[in-house]
């Protein structure tokens, strides 16, 4: 057997890879992760950005983590805690904040109508997501009695139709009402939808929140409802940072046997003929391989690592255009006491703080997006996490982590020249909630797309590797020719966010994939 | 020259040789090619056709698509576009080829000029560039469409070469089949290639647009004692079928138009399996031409003589138990072999070189419509391939 033979490498060591790895490894198979930064993680990390100062550094919220992973690969026992199991959201305005918990208004002059309306609509909400996590096996197997690593049996591995029937089915099983509703509001844009619904204009900016955040979308934009299913789920904070999340999967992973190594950038893959055998890595070794999973987004993958000469021109095309234009630019304060936002009580400061104070100013800050400018009011949904991880700051001191849109990937005039201008007007729309904050700011940084491009080697710095929309989605995800976690050329699979469930630290793609290689390649 | 672009102010253009094709066009009859009007005919089709086998014709092939393509990686962008193994095709020579989409479909068959040293002119049927484009994504190369810089002729027939060499191209006869060779030509150049779509001896003249009325006017004047003669389209038509040449949108459809599946046809499917190099580096349709091959193809092109003298145009083909297996796509009665021949596409395993099929021919006498079940008999290689076809040096006749 030659060198490599029986070795899996894995192509970056974000929370995809790691899991991909952990149950690779946990299945007896010879495991590699290379990871092309210091630390694994990749945009699931916790990283000192100021002296004493650290934050979760591109994800900054666990709301979607499959708990079947958490519960097959004991991330408890491998470290994960949560600082917050379920946040609060806390919906800024110029009038008192809004405090919702879930389905449940706390405070805000909100009606009893709009008080109802919003229990109904979080249900569904939930509901429809639910549907939809149980579509995160995907293309993954259909025979989910079987053991998982044993024979996972993949009767139709590469035909939709079992699993849209199961999806049809499911749909139908919602009952009468809830499928007409499913079927209205599948499609629809958030705008339409909670203008129909609801009175209250602070309910409905913080709503349609959800529905554009990490996209390139407008409450007015197409699918916004389906996109808000994404973030349906308990908004967690992990003890740490999401780097928690990702140090407990390389301990799993490491635990099952994988082996991890970091600061190892791959360049290229190997090939023999149309077969991929191993990865040239920047330093020029090479590592001989029988399979690569790569975790690395589509585009880099195909067009970057392999290269669309040895691609199909078509599927080579396609690969150039999946939507994968970042648009959310991520915030991070160093500050030398807890802000004070107005009206916004010490207890809330940890709950998850969105400045999104109607429908329409949501719509106006995506405007300039399609026109390729930032937004000059932005959108934003800010944690402060030091407040129940005091680990994160110096005693006494904070850190704020936010997400800010828009801020298009393809600035018309260069993120050079944007940057500066862009966090001044993100810190002018903080500035507003919370008047005292600049003077007690001791370091910033503005992560633009460009920069999580370039940070995290993600193309288009969009942090799903690909807006997640129903014509990048299940089969469509990344690519039809590139579904079901397999490339079109043997000895290469894909097991990122770019894949069916997407991105959100779901983990899912990861896991996926781990089922794929291990039914399609028996040691 | 270059014909202005404003294609909304004009769509369609003479082509460079039109005041003399207009001229010799006793006929008056034209229709479009792509952005030229050309001529269907001269002065009768029959006789363009006898001038082309015994003689030798012009015919105007300036609104040939042409693409330039260049830069470091033209090589590797043609070699990933074709089906063959461009690496193979030397300076000066040209290779006939198809390419595939994703799915081993053939979008559509053309030459190869490998002009010099990494620069190729591609000559195709359909318009490409928007192919060609998306088939550059991650390759470093120029591709210009040059269809309204190169004013082309097609000299074609047994007396081609000696109208060449009286035009004085010294050394002409020494060009072998699918070479190029380029010529001083009134302060500019000829280039020549020994290509053709008539399956005899003949040439292809490629030249600047300025200089295309000088050479039309010497080739028939260095021409006329050994019969030169203008030829339309036509005729050419008869010869391609004659030579057992297939045609996008004719005998095949280019899989980019379809919009139906099972439409298309993939070289397999196409009688052209030699065009398809497994060995080379990856190319478009390679893996599914790889299953098709492991698989076995749907369809088959097959070659027909077929009884009687009634050409079998667009007649459905039957197996001996009379269920309908194909459909005729080219068909004439061909005067050089003196058999009735057709093109034709049948499903397989219908076919197999030898096998019968039987040909429903329609035809007409003064009104009167009679159904003929024609037997045809698949035939292997083209119908009419002259020795001088290959013959090099080239003779005189």
């Amino acid at each position: 057997m030659t060198e490599g033979a029986d070795r899996i490498v894995i192509v970056g060591g974000g929370h995809n890879g790691l899991v991909c790895a952990a149950y690779l490894a946990r299945a007896g198979r010879k495991v590699l992760v290379l990871e092309a930064a210091d630390q694994v993680g990749g945009a699931a990390v916790t990283r000192e950005f100021a002296p004493g100062f650290r934050v979760s550094s591109v994800a900054h919220l666990l709301h979607a983590l499959d708990p079947r992973i958490e519960r097959e690969l004991r991330l408890a026992q491998h470290g994960l805690a949560y600082a917050r199991r379920e946040l609060l959201t806390v919906a800024l305005g110029e009038s008192a904040p809004l405090v919702l918990d879930g389905a449940n208004v706390l405070a805000g002059d909100v009606s009893s109508a709009d008080r109802a309306g919003l229990v109904d609509y979080v249900r569904r909400q939930r509901r429809f997501a639910a549907l939809l996590a149980k579509q995160h096996g995907f293309g993954a197997g259909f025979s989910v009695l079987r053991l998982f690593g044993r024979s996972a049996k993949n009767r139709n591995t590469e035909s939709p139709l079992p699993w849209l029937a199961r999806f049809a089915l499911d749909v139908r099983l919602l009952g009468r009402a809830d499928m007409r509703e499913l079927l209205r509001v599948g499609t629809m844009n958030l705008y339409d939808l909670l203008e129909d619904r609801f009175d209250s204009a602070q309910l409905k900016g913080a709503l349609a929140l959800d529905g554009v955040l990490g996209a390139r979308l407008g409450p007015r934009s197409g699918q916004t409802f389906f996109t808000s299913l994404q973030r349906a789920g308990a908004r967690g904070l992990p003890r740490g940072g999401m780097g928690a999340v990702t140090g407990a999967l390389a301990v799993a992973a490491r635990a099952a046997g994988a082996e991890i190594r970091v600061a190892s950038p791959v360049a290229s893959f190997m090939l023999d003929g149309e077969r991929v055998t191993g990865v040239v890595l920047q330093s020029g070794e090479q590592i001989a391989a029988a399979t690569v999973v790569s975790n690395v987004d589509p585009q880099t993958t195909f067009l970057g690592l392999l290269g669309a000469r040895h691609l199909d021109a078509e599927f080579a095309r396609r690969v150039a255009h999946i939507r994968s234009t970042g648009c959310a630019a991520k915030l991070h304060l160093a500050l030398s006491g807890p802000p004070d936002f107005r009206g916004v009580p010490a207890e809330l400061l940890g709950e998850r703080l969105v400045i999104a104070p109607d429908l329409g100013y949501i719509e106006a800050a995506f405007n300039p997006a399609k026109y390729r400018e930032y937004s000059s009011q932005p959108v934003l949904e800010i944690t402060v996490p030091s407040m129940h991880d005091p680990g994160l700051a110096p005693p006494g001191q904070h850190v704020l982590s936010a997400i800010v849109q828009y801020a298009p990937r393809d600035l018309a005039v260069g993120w050079a020249a944007g940057r500066a201008p862009f966090l001044e007007a993100t810190l002018g729309v903080l500035a507003r909630h919370a008047p005292a904050l600049r003077s007690q700011i001791v370091a910033a940084e503005l992560l633009t797309p460009l920069d999580i491009e370039n940070d995290y080697r993600i193309h288009g710095g969009h942090w799903h590797h690909g807006e997640l929309a129903l014509d990048q989605y299940m089969m469509l995800r990344p690519v039809p020719g590139a579904a079901y976690y397999r490339a079109p050329v043997p000895g290469l699979y894909l097991c990122g966010a770019g894949s069916h469930p997407g991105g959100g630290v779901i983990g899912a793609a990861g896991r996926n994939a781990a089922r794929v290689v291990l039914a399609r390649s028996r040691a | 020259m270059t014909i202005p672009r404003e294609h909304y102010r004009q769509a369609v253009f003479p082509t460079p040789f039109h005041t003399r094709t207009a001229a010799a066009n006793t006929l008056n009859v034209w229709h479009r090619w792509r952005d030229y009007t050309v001529a269907d005919a001269y002065f009768d089709v029959s006789l363009e056709y006898t001038a082309l086998r015994n003689a030798c014709t012009v015919f105007d092939l300036s609104p040939m698509t042409k693409h330039l393509i260049t830069g470091p990686d033209a090589l590797a962008f043609m070699n990933r576009l074709v089906t063959r193994d461009v690496a193979k095709l030397k300076p000066g020579r040209v290779g006939y080829t198809v390419w595939c989409d994703d799915a081993g479909q053939v979008v559509d068959d053309g030459t190869i000029f490998h002009l010099r040293d990494g620069v190729y002119r591609l000559c195709s049927q359909e318009r490409q560039l928007d192919w060609l484009h998306a088939s550059a994504l991650g390759f470093d190369v120029a591709i210009q469409e040059e269809t309204h810089d190169v004013a082309a002729l097609a000299l074609q027939g047994p007396t081609s070469c000696a109208v060449l060499k009286r035009l004085g191209l010294a050394g002409i006869e020494t060009l072998t089949p699918f070479g190029i060779r380029s010529f001083a030509f009134e302060g500019g150049e000829l280039t020549v290639s020994r290509t053709g779509f008539t399956g005899d001896l003949g040439y292809e003249l490629w030249i600047d647009p300025e200089l295309g009325i000088a050479l039309w006017d010497r080739l028939f004047d260095v021409g006329a004692p050994v019969g030169i003669k203008p030829m339309g389209t036509h005729a050419l038509e008869m010869s391609r079928i004659e030579a057992g040449f297939i045609q996008a949108g004719v005998d095949f459809l280019p899989a980019d138009r379809a919009v139906r599946a099972g439409r298309t046809r993939s070289p397999f499917e196409l009688d052209l399996a030699w065009l398809v190099d497994f060995g080379k580096p990856h190319f478009t349709g390679r893996r599914a031409l790889l299953a098709e091959q492991a698989r076995g193809s749907r369809h088959r092109l097959v070659r027909l003589d077929v009884e009687g003298n009634k050409p079998a145009k667009d007649a459905y083909l039957y197996d001996r138990r009379r269920r309908n297996v194909g459909v005729v796509t080219s068909a004439m009665w061909s005067p050089a072999a003196k058999a009735n021949i057709a093109l034709a596409s049948v499903e397989m395993p219908h076919g197999a070189p030898g096998g019968e099929l039987w040909a429903e021919i329609y035809y007409q006498k003064e009104l009167k419509w009679s159904r003929f079940m024609a037997r045809c008999t698949v035939v292997e290689g083209p119908f009419y391939s002259p020795a001088r076809r290959r013959a090099t040096p080239a003779a005189d006749f």
